[in-house]
């Protein structure tokens, strides 16, 4: 989407800081890279994968490239991001469709922001998150 | 086509994303935990449990859905980081073309694999 008449000044510098922002702009930080990072690993796994089309060996020699340790760890990371992605990406789904953020009020001081509604569900978020992310490592490291 | 409607797509791949991608991650990444779709008895990358949903056409038609749903959803959303930036007018072009384009050629390719993939098991003997 193009940002007429409100250009965007900062670029990416702006992910990463641009004064008071809330902790809800460091999810939507995190969002963008969990976001590009599943999206390149996604263009790989399509190559990688393909490998079954051609057979049970070059299956098996797909897979013996993407094995050890290090790709496991890279494994989980993608795993990781997925919950977080998937997690928040229902909180802006929520927010974007006008649920979460509470029904008009008074403006009486002190001001009960909309911001202020949404931190519950931001801080669930990463809970929940980081549930899954346990669990993932769990299942990952623990139990294999 | 109207950003609106670009926007929409995104969400309503989003939900198709959460359902089928959580799945394959629960069967792929959870299976010590949840041993879900027979992947209890071997490991989901081994050759037998590819073939098992290879020849499966739930599993076909899912995986076409999820390539699709996926691929929209990840460039549309590189486009909206890029076009952030403020690119001008011939660069925003060759950004939406060539996002489309890679998008396109991935989906082509990752169809033809899940549809060539029961054959490669049938010869193969699986």
């Amino acid at each position: 989407m193009t940002s007429r008449g409100h250009p965007n000044r900062l670029g990416i510098r702006g992910w990463v800081g641009g004064g008071r922002w809330g902790f809800e702009r460091y999810l939507y930080t995190l969002h963008r890279l969990t976001g590009l990072g599943l999206l390149g690993y996604f263009a790989m796994h399509i190559f990688v994968t393909s490998a079954r089309a051609l057979g049970p060996e070059s299956w098996e020699q797909a897979m013996g490239v993407v094995s050890g340790p290090l790709f496991r760890i890279g494994e989980y990371l993608v795993f990781a991001a997925f919950a977080f992605h998937a997690v928040n990406g229902i909180r802006l789904a929520l927010i974007e469709l006008g649920f979460a953020v509470g029904p008009p009020i008074e403006p009486v001081y002190p001001y009960a922001t909309s911001v202020g509604r949404q931190r519950r569900l931001a801080r669930a978020v990463v809970m929940i998150a980081a549930v899954v992310a346990l669990w993932g490592g769990l299942d990952f490291f623990v139990l294999q | 086509m109207r950003d609106r409607t670009l926007w929409t797509w995104h969400i309503g791949a989003g939900v198709v994303i959460l359902v089928l991608l959580g799945l394959h991650m629960a069967i792929m990444h959870l299976d010590a935990t949840l041993g879900i779709f027979g992947t209890e008895g071997a490991e989901p990358v081994e050759w037998e449990s590819v073939v098992t949903r290879a020849q499966s056409l739930f599993f076909t038609v899912t995986y076409v859905l999820l390539l699709g749903a996926a691929l929209y959803h990840g460039f549309y959303g590189l486009r909206n980081i890029l076009l952030e930036l403020n690119p001008g007018a011939g660069l925003r072009r060759t950004i939406n073309v060539g996002l489309s384009l890679a998008g396109l050629a991935l989906f082509a390719f990752g169809t033809w694999a899940a549809l060539a993939a029961p054959g490669a098991a049938t010869m193969a003997g699986g």
